[in-house]
């Protein structure tokens, strides 16, 4: 069960436990994970790779079911959701940003923003010209009509954050955004989702093991094999990192 | 999301006219093909859709088929004109005769050549060719007189001009070109000659029984299948339409030949390689496409959806593939319309191709989006 303090959370997970495989190939992805991710704030999911960061995230969105454990996001209760309501759920309150970006080949930038929009039942037109208003605030204003092909991994992850966030999800998740860039490009894409998407009524949740980004985060969330290993502030963290 | 299921398929240039190309070769193959087998169907009933003046056709009852003679008695004529509801009936001849070409202009050539020989009522001409190019039906009339087809004079002569005059020989008896008529190109492909029926007695080979035929024209106002019926009651022979006669003639080649498994082979090659090719390449576009469906299924567009964008590009290419491929067949069907290629497009072998494409556009789809049906959406964060 989760206490009243809990329900308030954007994300909030009791005893919460993965597993893949049968038999001999059974692996324990996540081992009992207790977590809360506050809204209007952007934490950080941080840890090598295989701890599960990927797999929790995966799960917060709604994109893989528990094994065990309680789940709430955004109020609902992810656990006992039907997997046809998944689907509405998450077109309708969850943005995401991939590592690989992820963009359709043959569309605009503006097109690929539009996308969201576009699975919602909005009309093409004026989803992509609301598509074109969102790529002028993270910059992308004279490459609308650019294919992802003509556009560097920078601009190409700037499209993919307009994507996200065009339908005003409630909750953004962002799988790696910096692991294909550059340092001089990772930073300006964080800095965006920063400026950006973070907003009193949505709350970022980024998975990254790029420590030069942690700077970032409002809250550092650490996993070790399964397991929150601690939960710092970035304040906290600021001053364990000196 | 139907426009961006179509600007994913047309976006991949390659993969997008690959499919079509293979769906196009399959429409080609399948609807070309139907189209000569029924080409050719039609040239066995060519001499009953030329001879169009009569609607009844009256022959011994063991008859199966158009080439199949079992000559009548001359009486026989005689018992149907006196059957009520016949306006008139007249004898007609059929067989086949062989030329020499060893007189006249062709003398010295020895050349022999099997040929159609059709014998007109020699009073009234029933059955007469209907559009005749050089010389005139009158001239049927003159002694040893023969008509020849056009198809079959370009045969024997080929690049010779259409001259009337020239004589060759048939069962010993002097035979003589008098006209040059248009006809429809035969199953057999031999030259028709057309001549007055106790004229054609003469050019074949002497047996009891001689009238192939009694072509009937019923009175205006009884019907045809009343007087057929009246006739077989009244004269125990067979009395078929004209259409029936014909019908009955496809029906036995289709019952007894090779030529619709010939050609059904084909067809179903032509359905096998385009679903290969088509389906093969809609398959790899697919898995190609595969992370780009994973994201679209991540940002919450469901199964059902994704299978109708799946069917919708299927759908496209398959309408696009079945136009051209028709298309190219009608142009077949133009470019080799005067020569002795069989063709005919009858609106079936539309319906037949279409039916072939959709499938395979069907099975195609439906064998590649198992993939993406079953694609675990998290392999995004993969």
């Amino acid at each position: 069960m989760l206490s009243s303090t809990a329900m308030k959370m954007a994300v909030a997970c009791r005893t919460l436990t993965k597993e893949f495989g049968d038999g001999d190939q059974k692996v324990l992805a996540l081992r009992g994970v207790d977590v809360d991710v506050p809204p209007g704030q952007m934490t950080l999911l941080v840890g090598q790779s295989g701890c599960g960061k990927t797999t929790l995230i995966s799960i917060f969105a709604g994109l893989l079911d528990t094994t065990s454990g309680s789940l709430q996001v955004l109020g609902e209760d992810l656990v006992k959701m039907s997997d046809r309501r998944k689907v509405v759920f998450r077109r309708r309150n969850i943005g995401f940003v991939f590592q690989q970006y992820n963009l359709l080949p043959s569309l605009t930038a503006a097109e690929n923003a539009a996308v969201p929009l576009l699975i919602n039942g909005v009309a093409r037109r004026e989803a992509v010209e609301r598509a074109k208003d969102l790529l002028d605030q993270v910059g992308m204003a004279d490459r609308v009509n650019g294919l992802p092909s003509q556009l560097s991994g920078g601009q190409q992850q700037r499209v993919a954050i307009a994507r996200a966030l065009i339908h005003e999800p409630k909750l953004l998740v962002c799988d790696e955004p910096t692991a294909a860039l550059d340092a001089q490009s990772g930073k300006t894409v964080m800095e965006l989702i920063k400026k950006v998407a973070v907003k009193e009524d949505r709350t970022v949740i980024v998975v990254t093991h790029d420590n030069r980004v942690f700077g970032f985060g409002d809250r550092i969330v650490f996993m070790n094999d399964g397991r929150i290993e601690k939960v710092e502030t970035a304040a906290e963290f600021k001053n364990s990192a000196h | 999301m139907n426009w961006i299921a179509l600007k994913m398929l047309m976006g991949d240039r390659a993969k997008y006219l690959g499919i079509i190309a293979g769906i196009t070769f399959a429409a080609l193959l399948i609807s070309q093909q139907a189209a000569i087998f029924c080409g050719l169907l039609l040239r066995t009933t060519s001499q009953l859709q030329d001879i169009a003046d009569a609607d009844i056709w009256v022959m011994d009852p063991n008859v199966e088929y158009f080439d199949e003679l079992k000559p009548l008695k001359e009486d026989d004529l005689y018992r149907v004109q006196g059957v009520p509801g016949v306006a008139w009936a007249v004898r007609f001849y059929k067989g086949q005769g062989r030329m020499k070409l060893g007189t006249g202009q062709d003398q010295g050539t020895g050349k022999y050549q099997q040929a159609i020989v059709l014998g007109l009522d020699d009073a009234t001409m029933v059955g007469a060719p209907r559009e005749i190019v050089r010389g005139s039906l009158a001239d049927l009339r003159k002694p040893d007189a023969v008509m020849m087809d056009v198809n079959g004079y370009e045969y024997l002569w080929p690049g010779e001009p259409l001259e009337v005059g020239r004589v060759f020989e048939m069962n010993d008896h002097r035979a003589v070109i008098v006209g040059i008529c248009k006809s429809s190109r035969t199953f057999q492909t031999f030259p028709i000659l057309y001549t007055r029926y106790h004229q054609a007695i003469q050019f074949v080979p002497q047996e009891r029984k001689i009238m192939s035929f009694v072509l009937v024209h019923p009175q205006d106002d009884v019907p045809a299948q009343e007087v057929c019926e009246r006739i077989h009651t009244m004269t125990g022979l067979r009395a078929i339409t004209r259409q029936q006669f014909a019908d009955q003639t496809i029906g036995y080649y289709l019952r007894r030949t090779g030529i619709p498994v010939n050609f059904g082979i084909t067809v179903a090659l032509g359905f096998i390689v385009g679903c290969a090719i088509a389906g093969q390449t809609f398959y790899t576009f697919i898995l190609e496409n595969l992370n780009q469906f994973g994201s679209l299924k991540a940002m919450g567009v469901s199964n059902t959806r994704i299978l109708g964008m799946v069917l919708l590009q299927g759908l496209v290419v398959g309408f696009i593939g079945f136009c051209l491929g028709v298309g190219l067949t009608m142009l077949f069907g133009v470019l080799t319309k005067n020569t002795e290629v069989s063709f005919f497009m009858p609106w079936q072998v539309l319906v037949l191709t279409a039916v072939a494409v959709a499938v395979i556009v069907l099975l195609s789809s439906l064998i590649s989006v198992r993939k993406v049906l079953v694609l675990e959406p998290a392999v995004v964060f993969r």
